[in-house]
């Protein structure tokens, strides 16, 4: 080293001048972000060796630790592990609550565009036994559920609550084999009655074999069976094969396809058009637009499509004779109005229905004093559906 | 003016190192620093005039020493810093640098010769300014323009200048 300098020392002189004015200059200059360059030199120059020594350090206390030492890796370890376990459970409840809230929201939304009266009731059991397709929702006879009512979501129909209780009710699922709805397709052509199979697909029977009916059609309740208004989407045709004597449908219930989890009940029924558009095309969970109240007449205010059945007749006469006394059904202002003239005198005049008119199911209507009116139509109803047919079909 | 035409290039061992008294490496430093400083404040035409760089060039060929050189070089370089507007170090480094090399050169040439003293002080204006040009760009974050067509009219002249301030120190050298 000694004689390398000695032989190369002017130059070694030279270099040290020149380093010790750089030296000089930078202690002097700044850059351009008022630093003197003598520490942005000082860091550059020291940056790299201590990135390597801490590389060198980082990388050797690393190796001690991870692969000579690992000690408490394993407990370690085994708390990660039960963390994220944790956190995914937490994970999918927030996902469970969101998809809650969705679903709430949009059953909300439904609930107040369509004419019925419905009741939000959310599914708290199911059936005990393996073969019944029924479910219980959290709503009883104590907030008005009856047996017999409808249950739809804004997919489409679910079932129909078979059993009342205080604070719950028994729904019979569509798919059940003892399920029966009257049934119509999207373009009023072919009615039919629609059966539970105890499989995922319904069944649309009764559909005579001269009638057009193809896969992708979409059928909507036919308001026939007196339980679900008219209106409602049921499911689409997965496959139609012709039978002797009426063809065989297979339908997928489109009220069931997203789960069950928050249903309505219809409380008082209101038969509604039947949308041209397919269900496919529109959102999930709006609904058809409510009648325009500025139109005078629904189909049924303006006799358009009359009743049609001794029931409906029924309730219009009493209704009419309640509002001819200045009575105000379902207020309990005034005392109860005076229907012994009704079914002696002549037929009166059917007052018009405020918009929106539609007839009202007898189910969900107001409850006539003649008791015995309503017991026939309930059994016959019930006959019907032990039978598997809707009260329509029979009259069919 | 020892030495013929034809004996231009001579090593260390051949020629004779010139021997000044102590006073000439400080009074004529001293003295070329004010005339930088203070005659172009009457005669601004003479700005051009790089008497410093000149001095150092004639004091390390001469002197045929790279350590005297580089340090002649550093002492003047600083002086002049520290009498301009720059940082310390700008002109010395420069300066050193030219120190060292025209020692170098004095080392090998004859350098008493009048076209190779202006040939030298060409090159080393030259050097200085492209050196000094760089320096303030890279060290400084300047912006000087690259102006070469003056540097070599400059260059010229201070060549003649040189030539002819070579001529009078040698009276110095001859003297001591």
């Amino acid at each position: 080293m000694e004689s390398f300098v000695n032989r190369y020392r002017n130059l070694t002189i030279l270099l040290l001048v020149i380093f010790a004015q750089l030296l000089l200059l930078a202690v002097q200059v700044k850059n351009d972000q008022d630093v003197r360059i003598i520490r942005v030199w000082t860091v550059t120059a020291v940056t790299p060796f201590a990135r390597i020594v801490e590389l060198l350090r980082g990388g050797g206390v690393g190796f001690f630790r991870n692969y000579i030492l690992l000690h408490d890796e394993d407990a370690e370890n085994r708390r990660l592990r039960a963390q994220v376990g944790q956190l995914k459970l937490e994970n999918v409840f927030l996902k469970n609550e969101l998809n809650t809230a969705e679903r709430a929201k949009a059953l909300g939304v439904f609930q107040a565009r369509i004419p019925s009266k419905t009741l939000a009731a959310t599914v708290i059991g199911t059936g005990a036994g393996s073969n019944a397709k029924v479910v219980y929702v959290d709503a009883g006879s104590a907030r008005g559920v009856e047996r017999g009512m409808a249950v739809v979501t804004p997919d489409g129909i679910v079932g129909k609550v078979i059993a009342a209780y205080p604070t719950a009710s028994e729904v019979l699922l569509a798919t059940d084999a003892d399920f029966a709805a009257g049934v119509v397709s999207q373009d009023g052509g072919v009615r039919g009655t629609l059966k539970g199979q105890g499989t995922p697909l319904l069944k649309i029977d009764y559909v005579p074999i001269q009638e057009k009916v193809q896969a992708g059609q979409w059928f909507y309740t036919s308001g026939d069976d007196r339980i679900f208004p008219r209106g409602f989407p049921v499911g689409v045709v997965r496959a139609v094969r012709d039978a002797q004597p009426f063809k065989e449908i297979l339908l997928d219930p489109v009220g069931l396809q997203h789960g069950l989890e928050d249903v309505l009940i219809i409380t008082q029924g209101v038969h509604q058009d039947i949308s041209p558009t397919a269900v496919a095309d529109q959102p999930v969970y709006i609904a058809p637009p409510p009648p325009d109240e500025s139109k005078p007449a629904a189909p049924a205010a303006a006799g358009a499509s009359p009743p049609i059945t001794e029931a409906d007749k029924l309730r219009q006469e009493y209704q009419a004779s309640g509002e001819a006394q200045g009575h105000k059904f379902g207020s309990g202002e005034s005392g109860p109005p005076n229907f012994s003239g009704i079914g002696t005198s002549a037929p009166q005049t059917v007052p018009p229905t405020p918009a929106p008119a539609a007839v009202v199911p007898a189910a969900a209507g107001p409850k006539p004093a003649n008791g015995a009116t309503t017991k026939t139509t309930d059994s016959t109803r019930h006959s019907n559906q032990v039978n598997g047919e809707p009260a329509g079909s029979k009259k069919r | 003016m020892a030495y013929s035409s034809g004996r231009m290039l001579l090593s260390q061992s051949d020629g004779p190192v010139s021997r000044f008294r102590a006073w000439v490496f400080i009074v004529v430093p001293l003295l070329a620093i004010f005339f930088q400083v203070y005659v172009p404040l009457f005669f601004p035409i003479l700005n051009f005039i790089e008497m410093p760089l000149l001095v150092v060039v004639y004091l390390s060929l001469t002197q045929r020493s790279q350590v005297g050189g580089l340090l002649t070089g550093a002492l003047i370089g600083l002086a002049q810093d520290s009498l301009s507007k720059n940082p310390l170090g700008m002109f010395g480094i420069c300066k050193t640098l030219v120190g060292y090399f025209a020692a170098s050169v004095g080392v090998h040439f004859n350098v008493d010769n009048t076209f190779i003293r202006l040939l030298l002080s060409f090159i080393f204006y030259l050097f200085h300014q492209v050196l000094y040009w760089v320096m303030q760009r890279m060290l400084l974050a300047q912006q000087p323009a690259f102006d070469y067509q003056s540097w070599l009219l400059f260059g010229a002249l201070n060549a003649v200048v040189g030539a002819s301030l070579f001529h009078f120190l040698d009276k110095l050298r001859a003297a001591a």
